[in-house]
């Protein structure tokens, strides 16, 4: 397995995509940090990129990585590896790769302007989104063989996640407002990494106070440590989820 | 070696395998011919589980293949179009199969002298040409001195000179007493080279004779004009 991650790894740094992403977010989180007064600003800012940039990228990148590795899987699964192990070996590479590319590019700044239990929040948060979006990414490229078919489903995919899933949360609010569903929320917001994400890092940065009624109940379940354990726990599954399903389906793919 | 077991495979509403069984064993030279889109590569795939079949199954040495991947060590399988990564050289391919492979037994490199890749291992895969695609594919299936040698229309783009050499190596390897599964459809060329003949039609096994049976039952003595006549009289 760890002869394919280094075979997968090397492919990867060898497009200088990733380089580029990596110079990208250091340049961004430099600036970002320079320009706000105060560091906790900067961070605020820092979110907004965090939570809408980084999945976009690992998204697409993972996507379109995998099916340019249509030969050199297929090349693989006919020497004497399990077909798992060339599955994972391929995820370990992309999701490594983008998870230190972000931790080279936001983490440096983030420890030198913001070393805080914030600061750490957001690093920590970032790199699971960057492999819960490649392992979207490894299901949504498993599931058709059409490479325009697949990417699209990924930028769906990502749409849906950052964007179209708070408009039919917004919805939901408005039509049950009478009702008391506050605590309904917190499981709706479990079924999206990005939105379990921001919630989890507002509260650190107490901005709660602004989110009203809900905030508080928020504040109240992923304040407690069993509430970031859950969150955390979640998050992780969003992880291994995507991945044991595109694994079965790969299991059975014909090449 | 190999048996296949009432396999089925379709692609949507197509059978490209119907119900196939069959038996290979050590030493056989076995030609897989038939018609295009007879199923010939989807049955080779099937063995290396490239394509993972519908029902029935397939063994090597008595396990499963489904769960048993590591018989692929024994297998030595050159494509038809055989495709590589792009930004890779020669050199780095033909050197991450060695690493994959990680065999104690020494390579076989006698066809990698023998087409003179040598000097082209700088030259990255997307450069090549179809031909020296198919060189390469050949040298990987034989590098690792496999018992079962799996070559889906070998000589197909190769030059006649090339073509020579690798089926000198058949013939060598087939000496040795392992056991080659070639498909084909330049019938003349495996005139010297088979034992058995498996054809096959519309995804179904038509039949599997020694060569010596066809020779008799038709009376002709050229692979080729025997399944003419097999096609033209439909005694199958």
């Amino acid at each position: 397995m760890k002869k394919i991650i280094k075979y997968v790894i090397t492919d990867i740094l060898r497009n200088r995509i990733m380089l580029a992403y990596t110079v990208f977010l250091l340049a961004l989180s430099f600036s970002i940090f320079s320009l706000e007064d105060s560091p906790s600003k900067g961070l605020l800012s820092m979110l907004n990129i965090v939570l809408i940039f980084v999945p976009l990228m690992s998204i697409i990148f993972s996507t379109i990585y995998i099916y340019n590795s249509v030969e050199f899987v297929e090349l693989l699964v006919s020497q004497p590896l399990r077909r798992k192990t060339i599955w994972l070996s391929l995820f370990t590479g992309l999701a490594g790769s983008l998870s230190i590319a972000y931790l080279v590019g936001v983490g440096i700044a983030v420890l030198l302007y913001e070393p805080s239990v914030t600061g750490l929040m957001i690093l920590s948060i970032g790199i699971f989104l960057s492999i819960i979006f490649s392992a979207i990414a490894m299901l949504a490229a498993v599931i058709t063989r059409d490479k325009a078919k697949g990417i699209g489903i990924a930028i769906l995919l990502w749409l849906y996640f950052s964007l179209l899933f708070d408009g039919l949360v917004l919805f939901l609010l408005f039509q049950f407002s009478d009702y008391p569903i506050e605590k309904s929320m917190i499981l709706l917001s479990m079924l999206n990494p990005i939105d379990l994400s921001r919630i989890l890092i507002l509260l650190k940065m107490d901005m709660s106070a602004m989110m009203g009624y809900t905030g508080a109940v928020f504040k109240d379940f992923f304040g407690t440590s069993t509430g970031i354990i859950v969150s955390f726990s979640v998050l992780f599954l969003w992880i291994v989820l995507p991945v044991w399903f595109s694994v079965r389906r790969f299991n059975r793919k014909d090449l | 070696m190999i048996i296949a077991n009432n396999v089925t495979k379709k692609f949507g509403r197509l059978k490209a395998l119907d119900n196939v069984s069959m038996t290979c064993n050590k030493g056989e030279c076995i030609a897989l011919v038939g018609p295009n889109g007879s199923g010939k590569t989807t049955l080779i795939k099937s063995i290396l589980g490239m394509v993972v079949p519908d029902s029935g199954f397939i063994t090597f040495n008595g396990n499963n293949i489904l769960h048993h991947w590591q018989y692929r060590s024994n297998i030595g399988y050159m494509p038809q179009i055989g495709r590589y990564p792009d930004n890779m050289t020669i050199g780095h391919v033909l050197d991450m199969m060695k690493d994959i492979r990680q065999q104690s037994k020494a390579t076989d490199e006698d066809l990698i002298d023998a087409f003179q890749i040598r000097p082209l291992y700088k030259k990255r895969m997307r450069t090549l040409s179809g031909g020296t695609r198919q060189k390469v594919s050949a040298c990987i299936a034989f590098l690792f001195n496999p018992d079962v040698l799996v070559l889906d229309e070998p000589t197909a783009g190769l030059d006649p000179i090339a073509s020579e050499k690798l089926k000198e190596k058949i013939i060598l390897e087939k000496k040795k007493g392992k056991l080659v599964l070639i498909t084909s459809h330049v019938l003349s060329e495996l005139d010297d080279l088979v034992t058995q003949v498996i054809y096959m039609q519309d995804g179904l096994l038509r039949f599997h004779k020694p060569i010596e049976e066809i020779h008799t039952d038709t009376g002709e003595k050229k692979l080729a004009k025997a399944i003419a006549h097999y096609m033209q009289h439909q005694a199958l």
